[in-house]
């Protein structure tokens, strides 16, 4: 996936998140710690290009609702969680980079009840790449990747990685790339 | 934020005093510890995340603030608790201290929170058992939580610990907290003076790293900061005579309103609990120049942090060779 098509899908989630809005307020974006946000912050400037709105924002890090940090090597390290709006009500746009076995996304909605009732949350992810071990679907989906197991989707970001690209990479048993 | 090193990685095991601990170890207790106390002030200031783990609070001497503190840090991180304080259990009965902390080990705990009188005493629980070790203040030698929070609270409200001037006035003989501090603050790249009559300061004081004086305006002065310790009337038994008067030390030693108008950019701290009219002011204590009850809450937040960090060295510990007798590595 190159820079224009994921221009292209910001403008298309954008435009399909602020279509789908039945409520009175304007939905709002959830980033999820690192590369949602980013995505987050795309998607929220491409819906001001289209309609003059400014969605709010917000930011997650959900290591505290982990259910596998324990089984990593690594203790990970917490990341900020900023969000400055009352989410009471609202509809929620949660924005993720890879939707794999959607652990993620059962931690981010346990973390974002913990800070009010939202009317409503809907999932938005870059690339779905299948492989769920839990329940969830997406609402708004980049593209949808079939993938092997020992595959790994990488997703990158200007912001953080220095250019826009979605990449599929094959590893080796001992975690190196093919 | 302090800046930290990108390839750093905490590989702590315990907490026993903070001169075990590097200058990134703190750095990144204390980076971590703002993502935590950002959960208290969410509508459910609950999170799961200790959820598997079970906490003794074993608490051979009194406390109030430390004891409440770190269990309600526990509960916050959804850990399950069991207290145990030396004045209502076994120990009355004879019970040495290796045996109850053995039998306590038999019942699984994850990791042992423990304030004693002997100086040590967390050192020596880290050869009798796997849990992780936290001081909650052994003797007159560490109370490494309550340094993490002032420091949390000096980058809080100063913004920067770099080149802070920190002063430490009081019965610095007597004080677990005073060593704490000074080793803390001073890896963190603050100065620190302490400050008292000469009957509160040790044999040597020099010896602790810091700056000594005996004149309180020259030192309030000099400080940024200034934190008050509390003259512990209960442990002056073997010495009564250490200060003529509770008065005459207020009169001397206490910070008092007149100062704060004297040195309008000093802020002033406590460890708490305070003695109202002894070593602060009671203008002084409720004044907005006082951080003290800002102390209370980012304790709450940098013990989570402490917690967190150390429920992983658990499994590492378990997973690897490495046994309870290692000494942390610094």
């Amino acid at each position: 996936m190159t820079q224009d098509v994921m221009n292209q899908t910001f403008e298309r989630f954008a435009m399909q998140i602020l279509e789908n809005n039945g409520s009175d307020s304007t939905p709002a974006l959830i980033g999820m710690q690192s590369r949602g946000v980013f995505l987050a912050k795309r998607i929220q400037s491409a819906a001001t290009k289209l309609s003059g709105i400014e969605l709010d924002f917000g930011v997650l890090d959900i290591t505290f609702y982990r259910d596998d940090f324990r089984t990593k090597l690594k203790m990970p390290e917490v990341k900020v969680t900023d969000i400055p709006f009352d989410l009471y009500d609202r509809d929620i746009v949660l924005v993720d980079d890879v939707l794999y076995t959607g652990r993620t996304v059962r931690s981010a909605m346990s973390a974002i009840l913990d800070y009010g009732r939202p009317r409503s949350i809907k999932l938005c992810c870059m690339v779905d790449r299948g492989h769920r071990e839990l329940p969830i679907a997406p609402d708004y989906v980049g593209v949808d990747v079939p993938t092997k197991e020992n595959e790994e989707v990488r997703v990158r970001v200007a912001e953080m990685d220095g250019e826009d690209a979605v990449d599929v990479v094959e590893m080796t048993k001992d975690g190196g790339e093919r | 934020m302090i800046s930290m090193p990108d390839e750093y990685q905490f590989s702590q095991k315990h907490l026993l005093g903070l001169a075990d601990y590097s200058r990134d170890d703190i750095a990144y207790v204390l980076n971590q510890a703002e993502r935590f106390r950002e959960v208290l002030d969410r509508p459910v200031p609950k999170i799961p995340t200790l959820r598997d783990k079970t906490i003794v609070n074993l608490f051979y001497e009194n406390s109030t603030r430390t004891r409440m503190s770190f269990e309600l840090a526990q509960r916050r991180m959804g850990a399950d608790v069991v207290n145990f304080s030396a004045s209502a259990s076994s120990v009355s009965k004879g019970e040495s201290l290796r045996d109850t902390i053995q039998n306590i080990d038999s019942m699984k705990m994850d990791m042992v929170v423990v304030r004693h009188k002997s100086p040590g005493v967390a050192h020596y629980l880290t050869r009798c058992v796997d849990a992780a070790i936290l001081n909650a203040g052994d003797g007159a030698h560490e109370h490494p939580t309550q340094a993490l929070l002032d420091m949390f609270t000096l980058q809080q409200k100063m913004g920067s610990l770099e080149g802070l001037k920190v002063a430490i006035i009081g019965d610095i003989a007597h004080s677990r907290v005073v060593r704490s501090d000074i080793i803390g603050l001073q890896k963190m790249g603050a100065e620190v003076t302490i400050c008292g009559p000469s009957t509160f300061m040790p044999l040597f004081p020099e010896t602790l790293g810091a700056h000594v004086s005996y004149h309180l305006e020259e030192t309030l002065g000099w400080a940024d900061v200034a934190i008050a310790l509390r003259i512990q009337m209960e442990r002056q038994s073997d010495v009564p005579s250490r200060i003529p008067s509770l008065g005459e030390y207020h009169q001397e030693y206490g910070i008092k309103m007149e100062h704060l108008e004297m040195f309008p950019d000093l802020k002033i701290m406590h460890p708490g609990p305070i003695n109202r009219g002894v070593e602060l002011q009671d203008a002084v204590a409720d004044s907005d120049r006082a951080f003290i009850l800002d102390q209370v809450t980012n304790g709450v937040a940098v013990r989570m942090a402490v917690l967190y960090l150390l429920s992983g060295s658990i499994e590492a510990e378990s997973s690897s060779r490495g046994t309870a007798s290692e000494r942390p590595s610094s």
